[in-house]
């Protein structure tokens, strides 16, 4: 898994903004300077909080966090410090109390539902702790969903080969070939987490959010998952923002960030 | 494209879904059943009501009738104009019939006398085919036929001429051998007499109830062996020879039984060569039926077309009094309507006339009591009627005109509100299925919810989760529509061998024969109709999993998400 294949180029997509365009500043938390460099998707002063009862438990306190376009980054923290929450808030698939969530300089958190349906179709890739697989499609349905969401039923039908093709290939990348036709429950948990990411892969997003893409795996296909996360960040520049509690896995990342006690901790650069 | 998909591989593995679609499918072919059989009922009577009534009934409320029947022909001719197609005069009395039977008593049976014009009466209204007799029915003639009635139905007894000279002989037989003194005149016939006399003794057997006592009353005929222990009790009832009402009759007189008869003007009266006026007897005023011991339905008749029987009514005098005499049954009456072929018997017009005393000798008119009126298909009914009512008005002539709509508008009604309230409830029913599909959407939503979650999180809209779940709705209800389409017209289709399975099965009939006059349960199956019923059931299909997918499309990502 280590190699990919030639001709897996043209997989993700080249449309994305030029780095050169955009720089990241520098880490600490600088309000007057921060719409200047715009990352590529970014938190700020995010704050979210549960109702449970009469009581609020709240979770994120005021969170600060961006991504340059092209950057690896690992989400880190104790469990139950709010990482799936902030990488949600990230993919749009909730909204924060307070704070903004900015899609390089468009504020995403207050649009309509069809413009950020459309973001988590088009333009983000998510790779859950859990898989979440549809049970009743197979392993190439499931990759195709998102295609399916976004396609009408003509125009679908239309380019089905097209999306067809596109998915064997991207499941011969994540070493599924001898597994398209197979449902969910009759896959291991690593072959159902390539799926997710040949899922999260199809429609050639910007970038990808991953939420434990490892969690539930054995080293060894932990490191395989790892691997094709690395590539893509490589040969791609996929942007990726992979939320662990694993130390040693968040090193790989090209930077780890600490979520503690609601607020984004600690910063490091590939060294912890 | 993944609404489809999704929709079509949840129809495909949530079995579930499909058994409480099944309620939808019993409810809709219930209703196709209904239907069909209830318009067949309604169609069939509202054909039989139709027939045996004209379209149009000007009845007259005096007791003498219409005074002059040709004059109002004519008027009513005049004011309908170009929509009469016929026109009849009728005469109508309630009277009695006494059938005798062969020990000497006699049946009696309150009736509906309605003395017809032989000519006319079948072109207003649909009498002809109701006769058993074929030739009857291309023209009724009340002349007693040879035989040859109701051909093709073997359970009925031979009838006609050869029934009656048959009877006859019998008779006259059995006062031979019980009055030899009398027996000698007829001995030419004797051997074809005794071998009538057997065939004669096998048909009472077999179809008469009450002919136990004609053997009984014949010990002595050759070849009745069998009968001859139970003689004698009887005797005393079988030997009275005298009817003391023949002496009444005025016009013609005879006996039955034997006695000498004698035409009003002078000829010799003889049963073999004659006949008495004659009439047409509804079919279940001379019969009965009832089951035999293997749970057949057996029709007995008290008498037979070649029998004559004693009609009383009153006349239409100021002061009425009872008059009756001998007919002559040359046919029977059998419309499938119970209470028509229990009440009715037609003679002909001019009898019933001179009898009532309906003739006015000086101008020569006679007066009736109704005229009844066809008019061309498609004619506006109510129309002509109110025509002819202020034509007549209410003031001047007691006369009540109506149209056959009218006169059974109440059993009409009646059949109309049936089919609208056995509607409505199939329709519960169905509502009650849609419950039902509400109850399992729901749960398969909650069931799915972590796969919305998924849908959600890939970008579908609340929209297309919605449909999902609205077409799976749309889906179920139209499988369970159309194979409760297709189930209820095959039971439509075979409704009269699934009705004599269950005969067999219960040992009870679903149709009882001696209650309805229906040898087939009718069915009709109106296309439209089994349309509407499709519709509302996918509808109501539907709207059961709107609900439901209202939920689903509400659902909160991350909540669906964290669902296990
Ligand atoms: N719907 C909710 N209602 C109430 N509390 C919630 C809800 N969702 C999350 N929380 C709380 O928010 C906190 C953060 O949850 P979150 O899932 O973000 O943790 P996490 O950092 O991803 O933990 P883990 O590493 O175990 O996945 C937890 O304490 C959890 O109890
Ligand atoms: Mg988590």
């Amino acid at each position: 898994m280590s190699s990919m294949p030639v001709g897996y180029e043209p997989l993700i997509a080249s449309a994305r903004q030029s780095s050169s365009q955009l720089t990241a500043f520098t880490g600490q938390t600088d309000e007057q300077q921060m719409p200047a460099r715009p990352y590529l998707l970014a938190a700020q002063n995010v704050t979210k909080s549960y109702q449970k009862g009469r009581l609020q438990i709240p979770v994120l306190k005021g969170v600060n966090f961006g991504v340059e376009p092209g950057e690896f980054v690992s989400i880190i923290g104790q469990s139950g410090s709010g990482k799936s929450t902030l990488l949600h808030l990230l993919g749009m698939l909730d909204v924060p109390d307070e704070g903004e969530i900015c899609l390089g300089l468009e504020r995403m958190d207050n649009v309509s539902a069809k413009r950020r349906d459309r973001f988590r179709n088009e333009q983000v890739g998510m790779i859950f702790q859990f898989y979440h697989l549809l049970p009743e499609l197979t392993t190439r349905e499931n990759v195709l969903a998102p295609l399916m969401i976004s396609q009408g039923v003509f125009s679908y039908l239309k380019h089905r080969r097209r999306n067809r093709e596109r998915a064997d290939q991207l499941l011969e990348v994540v070493g599924l070939s001898h597994r398209l036709t197979h449902r969910p429950h009759e896959l291991s948990g690593g072959e159902m987490q390539r799926t997710a990411v040949a899922r999260a892969l199809i429609t050639r997003p910007q970038m990808l959010l991953a939420d434990e893409p490892t969690g539930n795996l054995d080293s060894e296909n932990s490191a395989e998952i790892l691997q094709i996360l690395k590539d893509l960040n490589r040969d791609e520049q996929l942007t990726i923002v992979m939320v662990t509690h694993d130390r040693d896995i968040a090193k790989e990342a090209g930077r780890t960030v600490c979520l503690r006690e609601g607020l984004v901790d600690e910063v490091g650069h590939g060294n912890l | 494209m993944y609404k489809l998909l999704l929709s079509w591989r949840y129809l495909r593995t949530r079995y579930i879904a499909l058994a409480s679609i099944v309620s939808v499918t019993l409810g809709v072919a219930t209703l196709v059943v209904v239907n069909s059989v209830m318009s067949g009922f309604a169609h069939e009577m509202h054909a039989r009501l139709h027939g045996i009534l004209s379209d149009i009934v000007v009845e007259s409320y005096e007791t003498a009738g219409m005074p002059d029947a040709t004059w109002h022909m004519e008027k009513i001719r005049s004011i309908v104009g170009a929509d009469l197609e016929a026109i009849t005069a009728v005469v109508h009395v309630p009277a009695m019939v006494n059938i005798p039977v062969p020990n000497g008593r006699s049946v009696t049976r309150p009736i509906n006398l309605v003395g017809v014009d032989e000519k006319t009466y079948a072109q207003v209204c649909e009498f002809s085919p109701h006769l058993l007799h074929p030739e009857n029915r291309k023209q009724l003639s009340f002349l007693l036929r040879s035989g040859g009635y109701a051909p093709g139905r073997t359970a009925f007894p031979p009838s006609g001429w050869q029934h009656r000279r048959n009877r006859v002989r019998i008779e006259r037989d059995i006062q031979r051998h019980l009055q030899p003194s009398a027996a000698a005149e007829s001995k030419a016939g004797q051997e074809l007499a005794d071998a009538d006399t057997q065939r004669k003794i096998e048909r009472s057997a077999d179809f008469d109830p009450l002919s136990v006592a004609l053997p009984q009353s014949s010990p002595q005929l050759p070849g009745s062996g069998r009968f001859d222990q139970p003689l004698g009790q009887k005797n005393d009832d079988v030997v009275r020879d005298d009817v003391p009402a023949v002496q009444l009759a005025d016009s013609q007189v005879s006996d039955p039984f034997g006695n000498v008869p004698v035409n009003s003007n002078g000829a010799v009266f003889d049963p073999v060569k004659h006949q008495h006026t004659g009439v047409v007897l509804g079919i279940a005023i001379a019969s009965t039926r009832h089951r035999d011991a293997d749970g057949q339905v057996r029709d007995y008749y008290y008498c037979l077309p070649g029998d004559d029987v004693q009609i009383t009514f009153p006349n239409a005098s100021q002061k009425p009094t009872a008059v009756f005499d001998w007919f002559t049954v040359v046919d029977m009456y059998e419309s499938q309507m119970s209470e028509y072929d229990s009440t009715f018997a037609f003679v002909p017009l001019r009898k019933l006339q001179e009898m009532r005393g309906m003739f006015d000798p000086e101008q020569g008119i006679y007066g009736v009591s109704s005229i009844q009126l066809k008019v061309r298909e498609g004619a506006n009914l109510n129309a002509i009627r109110d025509k002819l009512r202020e034509q007549f008005p209410a003031t001047t002539y007691p006369y009540s005109i109506q149209t056959w709509r009218d006169l059974q508008g109440p059993l009409l009604a009646a059949v109309q509100l049936e089919t609208t309230i056995l509607n409505i409830l199939l329709f519960l029913i169905i509502a009650v299925a849609g419950f039902g599909i509400l109850a399992t959407f729901f749960m398969i939503v909650v069931e799915k919810t972590r796969d919305i979650g998924i849908l959600k999180a890939l970008g579908a809209p609340s929209g297309g989760v919605m449909s999902i779940f609205l077409n799976y709705g749309f889906a179920l209800g139209v499988v369970g529509a159309i194979a409760g389409m297709a189930l209820g017209l095959v039971f439509v289709t075979y409704i009269n061998e699934i009705a004599g399975f269950v005969e067999t099965l219960t040992g009870r009939e679903v149709f009882d024969p001696t209650v309805y006059y229906f040898q087939q349960i009718p069915v009709i199956t109106d296309v439209a109709t089994m349309l509407w019923v499709v519709c509302g059931a996918v509808l109501i299909a539907v709207l059961a999993s709107v609900l439901p997918a209202l939920r689903a499309a509400r659902l909160h990502p991350v909540e669906a998400l964290r669902h296990e």
